[in-house]
């Protein structure tokens, strides 16, 4: 099954749950910034939840479908379009022979999963077909969609059921301004306490600089690290450390101005100093915020990140046993 | 001998999915070791729930599923291990020597560093002319004499793919060090000989960074499409605990090295090597003379 790529959309990658067990060789997870709306698309197509999909941010793709398909789009409200003619979120439809999907502009939300029946075809690159970039692996030629490129999906193991649509309780609404939660740590201790807690009192605002590698926020005060004798090797700026590795999720705030949240493209490791990570359950949230949208931040411990965590479970568990 | 106890790691919850481990603020080569000590020793342990162990240079990292193991049994776990560690006799480390050929002040990172001059500390000089002044050598030819005289531990690696960081064998006050760009560039040529703080690296891919730039080596170290015969299935060359000696080479032989890189040739010189700390620690050249015998005797 063949589907030519018309127009690319602003950045389009082909994503699946991600790769574990490089990252200490500098290869980071990648895969669906929300794994959850990727995994409701396959879900609804009985398509193997981690099938490849398309990861459409802002602005989608325009597709040409050779051979009939049932597709299902998941996540940002950028409403899919057959010829033209609006289809439903969140629902299985099918695309005709010979015709074209594209996509409305996004009304909410920043990344939309484009899932088909069987899952997009692109060799298994250390174990997934998700693209990084950055490092030029998987997906397709380890990049993003290009115009004339060429997608083939695999035979689904059974057929589709057009019109199956995710119960409303199980679609996220996605808002102009988050709340994340945080556990604070990692060199947090390096930061004036006044700082700290500003961190966690203002309002910022997420930089144009939002990508699959991390969010950069602007718009807080910048932040104050302790004096110190710099430490041998760290670097002389306050907010150095000896380069070390990066948490997925982990706030780092280069000379204490624009934090920066590492997403699924991270890379590894550096030399500025974390002063906290993102909760796993909150993750998903972060790849569905725009540029000029706000955030704020919430400390959490250990004991309300697991809380969260199993809420977040609950709800897969949910999508899992959908009608 | 009485020796005093290291001091003791610091722990730090990075949300519910990341341990992080500092084993000291400081580079030392001690703090590298014990950090590669404890996290070969917990790979081997294969406890389940585990899902990335990452050593770093001074410091590690564990991903793990807290579902499966609890936040405090894998603190538990990491401090036996710490202790075990500190308590082994012998200090030893069976591992790699490699060969880096270098060709040094090459035309591809020059172009380049011209490109970016208003983002450096020293626009009238190169990268090279800029390290070899503030480290009080007469000129870049002392620095690359300097750079390629004595032996690297690949202390970390990351970033991007398959990126070493590397850790100069050399006491401290013989140890080079060259502060980063003023702002990071937002090109560098693919295999980029780097230089940042205390450490050396070799860019793995094209793109931004902010080391300053001392030439290019023809060797791939990341090898996503398969095509280079001494990488293996991880697509990635270096290992932490790879020990490296640059080898500066002329035009000629870069050319000629790179036709074989490009044709799936290229074979680097490696030799095994056990590497003992106290030995080092006692008399650091000596073992450099020793790295640098072994990989001349291959």
């Amino acid at each position: 099954m063949r589907i030519d790529v018309i127009k690319p959309g602003l950045a389009t990658s082909i994503q699946d749950l991600g790769r574990q067990g490089y990252y200490h060789l500098g290869i980071p997870p990648s895969g669906g910034m929300d794994q959850r709306s990727l995994r409701a698309a396959n879900l609804l197509l009985g398509n193997p939840e981690g099938a490849a999909v398309l990861e459409c941010a802002l602005l989608g793709p325009e597709l040409r479908f050779e051979h009939a398909c049932c597709v299902a789009v998941c996540g940002a409200e950028m409403s899919p379009k057959v010829d033209a003619r609006p289809q439903p979120l969140n629902t299985v439809f099918e695309v005709p022979a010979g015709a074209t999907l594209s996509f409305d502009f996004v009304r909410a939300g920043a990344r939309a999963y484009l899932a088909v029946a069987g899952g997009f075809d692109v060799p298994e690159a250390l174990g997934s077909r998700s693209t990084y970039a950055l490092g030029g692996l998987g997906g397709l030629e380890g990049r993003p969609l290009q115009a004339g490129d060429q997608l083939t999906t695999l035979t689904p193991a059974a057929p589709a059921r057009v019109g199956r649509a995710l119960p409303e309780p199980l679609i996220p609404r996605f808002a102009k301004a988050y709340r994340l939660r945080v556990v604070p740590g990692i060199y947090a201790h390096r930061l004036e306490a006044h700082s700290q807690e500003r961190f966690y009192a203002e309002t910022w605002t997420v930089a144009s600089e939002a990508d699959r590698v991390g969010y950069r926020l602007k718009g807080g005060s910048t932040l104050s690290f302790l004096e110190r004798e710099p430490p041998f090797g760290a670097g002389n700026d306050p907010s150095n450390i000896v380069d070390a590795c990066y948490p997925i999720g982990s706030i780092q705030v280069p000379s204490g101005s624009e934090p920066i949240i590492l997403h699924r493209d991270a890379v590894s490791g550096g030399g500025y100093a974390m002063i906290g990570t993102v909760i796993s359950a909150d993750m998903d949230w972060v790849g569905q915020i725009q540029p000029h949208q706000s955030v704020r931040f919430e400390a959490v411990d250990l004991e309300q990140a697991l809380a969260a965590r199993r809420e977040y479970q609950d709800t897969l568990a949910a999508l899992r046993q959908m009608p | 001998m009485t020796t005093l106890p290291p001091p003791a790691a610091r722990y730090s919850l990075a949300a519910d999915e990341y341990l992080f481990v500092e084993v000291s603020e400081e580079m030392t080569l001690e703090a590298f070791f014990r950090a590669l000590s404890i996290t070969q020793r917990l790979r081997e342990l294969a406890l389940p729930g585990l899902i990335e162990i990452c050593p770093a240079n001074a410091s590690y990292q564990v991903r793990y599923d807290p579902d499966r193991i609890s936040a405090q049994t894998l603190i538990d776990t990491l401090e036996t291990l710490d202790a075990e560690v500190a308590a082994r006799q012998r200090k030893t480390l069976t591992t790699r020597v490699v060969e880096v050929p270098v060709l040094y002040d090459d035309p591809w990172t020059r172009e380049t560093l011209m490109r970016f001059r208003d983002r450096h500390q020293d626009p009238s000089g190169t990268d090279l002319d800029y390290a070899a002044q503030i480290n009080g050598l007469p000129d870049a030819e002392a620095f690359i004499a300097a750079h390629s005289g004595n032996p690297w531990f690949v202390s970390m690696v990351g970033f991007v793919a398959g990126l070493p960081f590397m850790y100069q064998m050399v006491p401290r006050e013989r140890q080079l060090q060259v502060p980063k760009y003023l702002r990071p560039r937002t090109d560098t040529p693919k295999q980029t000989v780097g230089y940042g703080g205390c450490f050396s690296c070799i860019y793995s891919v094209r793109g931004a960074g902010g080391y300053q730039m001392f030439g290019i080596t023809p060797m791939p170290i990341y090898d996503p499409s398969g095509q280079q015969p001494h990488i293996d299935d991880s697509m990635i060359f270096f290992r932490p605990g790879d020990i490296v000696l640059h080898r500066a080479i002329d035009r000629a032989t870069y050319d000629r090295l790179d036709a074989e890189a490009k044709a799936g040739r290229f074979q680097p010189r490696v030799a095994s090597f056990d590497f003992d700390l106290d030995a080092f620690s006692r008399d650091p050249d000596a073992v450099a003379e020793q790295v640098k015998e072994v990989l001349h005797a291959h």
